[in-house]
């Protein structure tokens, strides 16, 4: 009984997934074109399923969008044109790479700033740390004065 | 020095408060390009007379409201009741884009819920939706005067939406000059 539910959902699902992949297939003429086609759609981001890329997902918008994209590629449209055309209707959102601008500058520039700030950390606790060693050895390396009183009584009594 | 062993303390708050304002919010609501920008223009036939187009240039000096629907959108059947009221209890210009659907499936939709819309453009690709940002139906746009969008819900109206939101904004914008 298992195995036969498993072998339905097996086949229902392979039947889903053959009949949405097949029907977005694009054809180029031009091989630039057809890497262009594949680079733009890997960098847009679907909007209704919105942890996919527009080439990876089926929802409808993403094949509208996919559709849109080869339109205009085939138009003669620049790639900066086309992310262009994307951001002013959906907005910054659409780029799996969001451009640098006031309202990114954080999120750009807060990783660098925070390697910086613990490079800084480090060096501080390194340094501390070394200059702590080096005392206590000092210390102990060295016996003082009164050391070598005791050590010298405890020699001589025997 | 004595207070070192706060730092710590103060950091974990600082993300815990900015986790916890990141949970208030839907991350599927995204802020809209389009508030004060132009409304993209487009003709489309309508549904209920293929051969007479609707066209954005006719409402230009009107205050009009955009409603994006699809007979396949559950959330747009809950909502049809209150852009049913926007329209007959308060006389708002509804135009309803009909958004990648079948003749057959739209007509049957209307017939059967009523149909408030002054024009009802076809739009059975989703290219116009594309041109408007669209991701997300239903989706409602209200449109001024000088054809500058002016607000944007995304997903269905709402009852707080229409009273805070949409009737105060209506009510201005009319009282703006073309």
């Amino acid at each position: 009984m298992i195995r036969f539910f498993l072998l339905f959902l097996f086949s229902s699902g392979a039947f889903a997934v053959n009949e949405e992949i097949y029907e977005f297939v694009y054809e180029f003429d031009n091989p630039e074109h057809e890497a262009r086609y594949q680079a733009l759609t890997y960098q847009l981001r679907c909007l209704v399923c919105q942890n996919q890329n527009i080439a990876d997902s089926n929802a409808g918008l993403a094949q509208d969008l996919r559709r849109k994209t080869y339109a205009l590629i085939s138009s003669g449209k620049s790639d900066d044109e086309i992310i262009d055309f994307m951001v002013k209707r959906y907005g910054e959102f659409v780029l799996y790479k969001p451009r640098l601008t006031n309202s990114t500058l954080v999120l750009w520039a807060g990783p660098f700033f925070l390697l910086l700030l613990a490079a800084f950390v480090m060096y501080k606790f390194v340094r501390r740390n070394h200059s702590t060693t080096l005392n206590d050895q000092h210390h102990n390396d060295m016996p003082d004065d009164e050391e070598r009183r005791a050590a010298r009584d405890l020699l001589n009594k025997q | 020095m004595k207070a070192r062993f706060l730092i710590p303390l103060v950091v974990f708050i600082s993300i815990v408060i900015f986790l916890g304002i990141g949970l208030t919010k839907d991350p599927r609501k995204l802020p809209s390009t389009f508030i004060d920008k132009p409304a993209p223009p487009f003709s489309l036939p309508n549904l209920k007379d293929p051969d007479k187009r609707f066209s954005t240039a006719g409402l230009q000096g009107e205050v009009w409201l955009l409603n994006i629907w699809a007979s396949w959108c559950s959330t747009c059947f809950t909502e049809h009741n209150l852009i049913k009221e926007l329209a007959v209890t308060h006389r708002l210009n509804i135009v309803g884009l009909n958004y990648k659907d079948t003749e057959a499936n739209a007509n049957n939709w209307l017939q059967q819920l009523g149909n408030p819309y002054s024009a009802i453009p076809f739009d059975a690709d989703g290219a116009v939706g594309i041109e408007w940002g669209v991701y997300g139906v239903p989706e409602t746009f209200v449109i001024d005067k000088q054809g500058i969008i002016r607000y944007k819900q995304i997903g269905p109206v709402t009852q707080d939406a229409i009273e805070q939101n949409i009737l105060p904004l209506v009510k201005q914008l009319e009282q703006e000059t073309a």
